[in-house]
């Protein structure tokens, strides 16, 4: 074999190692598979909705929101709702940025303002729901949590939301209105992310909402504590002003703040706005 | 980091691309291939630019300044060497194993090895605690003979890291090993060397430049490394939160001081890096 061959035989797997860097690389990026619908240019006043509303929202409304929009989609045949959760700050982020979005649920408002503030809002957001904290613990509640305080044992594996999420700006509300300091062993990126921790049995506790806590579905269980009134997250929603489709977004709206809606929100643990 | 003028027109700092030099028509580059190839390079190179164009000069050098910075870029640079190392020490032999040796059922094996590589990072942390969490399958074990628990340690991010890391190291020394001449190692010994002495004394020294190639792409994976070390290790600074970690929590809040994080990041690590190429990188 003569060495020019050899070495393109060497260099080979490097250029798929590099080809499977590229594809390992491109797997770091977080998912937002939606597209903006086709704007319907009928221009009727009381059009028949259709084509897709993009309602980016907070990762404590993914069951709710979740069974609203299929309410939606039968209501209006022809439509369709793609959803994107995910933290409140991050989303406010990528539609400051310019990512395609109907409809924006944030989880506080502050998230909200820093969308109102770019004034990428079409009208002013409104309060549809609220939300308290709650405990979360192991089920049957090995560790025999019954108040705030019980989190300060050192012997507690403690997570809480990181404090530039409202779930973990709230946290530390009740925390200080306590007067009391929780050493956790992570700050989580998000709700949901602070509810695995204890659905996998990998922290003994955790700050989350009472939705969370409902949504688990016996995975873990909630204490509740009085210091959580120091601390009620209210919930904007607001159309957006780059919407591709403004009818169908404000349907959607209306179906949150309707009966329906709020049904579905009390369902899941939410309190009336 | 020098302070530079943010001028109007997008003009690259000190880091940017310099203008590939073509040599026309006399070695001919043909069309089909030089109008993607630079179209790559602006696709790559582009978003970096943009980094650096927005890139909060004057605001870097209080951001260098606050402590939690170097906390998580030390705590980087250290986890995602510890997660090299033991790529290294695990991987070389797995490649060798691969590459070397005749089992049913390899081909399998060499394709589950690297399926970290396509694995969403997020599903890898899920993963490792299922297996080596408080309550895993492993790590349950772990906890009630030796009392380790890994996720939220530091441990737990080099864990996580060369979880991610490794195949890639696997995948590199494994076709370096391919490669190379299977007759040096048979004529050690048949001159009397044990297979071990063999492989110590001339396969590491032939494959050595391909280790080198795939340690660097772990080492940089593994500086980048977010998901699964977020859901597998938790965020806890000075602990676990590693620099991609802080990045990404400053951008719910603070965008422009994630940009300066990343920038610190990224010139760290074309530091080490070319600090390596130099090293040993060189005839590669």
């Amino acid at each position: 074999m003569t060495r020019s061959a050899r070495r393109t035989r060497r260099m080979l797997p490097l250029a798929g190692v590099g080809v499977a860097a590229l594809l390992a690389l491109s797997a770091c990026s977080s998912s937002d598979g939606s597209t903006p619908a086709k704007a319907d240019s009928s221009g009727s006043a009381s059009p028949k909705l259709s084509g897709t509303v993009t309602v980016f929202a907070a990762a404590s409304l993914k069951e709710s929101f979740t069974t609203l929009g299929r309410q939606f989609e039968q209501q209006h045949p022809g439509t369709k709702v793609a959803f994107n959760f995910g933290g409140s700050d991050t989303l406010a982020a990528s539609i400051t940025s310019g990512a395609p979005a109907d409809v924006f649920a944030a989880a506080s408002p502050k998230t909200m303002a820093i969308v109102t503030d770019k004034k990428d809002t079409a009208s002013a957001p409104s309060t549809f729901a609220r939300n308290q904290l709650e405990i979360a613990t192991l089920p049957g509640n090995p560790d025999k949590v019954a108040s705030l305080k019980d989190l300060t044992d050192p012997e507690l594996k403690v997570v809480l939301c990181d404090k530039t999420v409202p779930c973990g700006a709230a946290a530390q509300k009740v925390l200080d209105a306590g007067g009391i300091k929780v050493t956790p062993v992570s700050y989580e990126q998000d709700v949901k992310a602070a509810l695995n921790k204890v659905e996998l049995k990998e922290a003994d506790a955790s700050l989350v909402y009472k939705t969370d806590v409902k949504s688990a579905a016996g995975k873990v269980q909630g204490v509740e504590f009085p210091e959580s009134k120091d601390a009620i997250n209210d919930y904007p929603i607001a159309p957006l002003k780059n919407s591709k489709n403004a009818d169908a977004a404000a349907a959607f709206i209306a179906l949150v703040k309707s009966a329906d809606g709020q049904k579905v929100l009390a369902q899941a643990g939410f309190l009336k706005p | 980091m020098t302070e530079l003028k943010q001028p109007a027109a997008a003009r690259p700092g000190k880091g940017g691309p310099r203008r590939p030099r073509v040599r026309a028509a006399r070695r001919g580059v043909p069309l089909p291939l030089l109008v993607p190839g630079l179209l790559a390079m602006a696709f790559l190179l582009v978003p970096l630019l943009a980094l650096l164009v927005r890139a909060p000069w004057r605001s870097l050098p209080s951001q260098l300044a606050s402590t939690e910075v170097w906390q998580a870029l030390q705590l980087s640079l250290i986890s995602a060497t510890a997660a090299t190392a033991v790529a290294l020490v695990l991987g070389v032999p797995l490649a060798w194993l691969l590459a070397r040796t005749e089992f049913p059922g390899r081909g399998l094996v060499r394709a589950l090895v690297t399926l970290p590589l396509v694995l969403p990072p997020v599903v890898g942390g899920v993963a490792l605690l299922l297996a080596l969490g408080r309550n895993g399958i492993v790590g349950k074990s772990l906890d009630a003979w030796f009392g380790i628990t890994l996720p939220f340690t530091t441990a737990g991010v080099v864990v996580a890291e060369a979880f991610v890391a490794m195949p890639f190291l696997v995948i590199s020394v494994e076709g370096t090993l391919r490669a190379a001449d299977p007759r040096y190692e048979e004529a050690a010994t048949t001159l009397g060397a044990s297979r071990f002495t063999a492989f110590r004394r001339v396969t590491l020294p032939l494959i050595a430049p391909g280790i080198a190639a795939g340690a660097v792409l772990a080492w940089a994976r593994a500086l980048g490394e977010f998901g699964a070390t977020i859901t597998f290790a938790g965020n806890f600074p000075g602990r676990t939160q590693t620099m991609p970690l802080a990045v990404y929590l400053a951008l719910q809040n603070d965008p422009e001081a994630a940009i300066a994080l990343s920038l610190i990041l990224l010139a760290v690590s074309i530091a080490v890096l070319a600090g390596l190429r130099d090293r040993w990188m060189t005839g590669a």
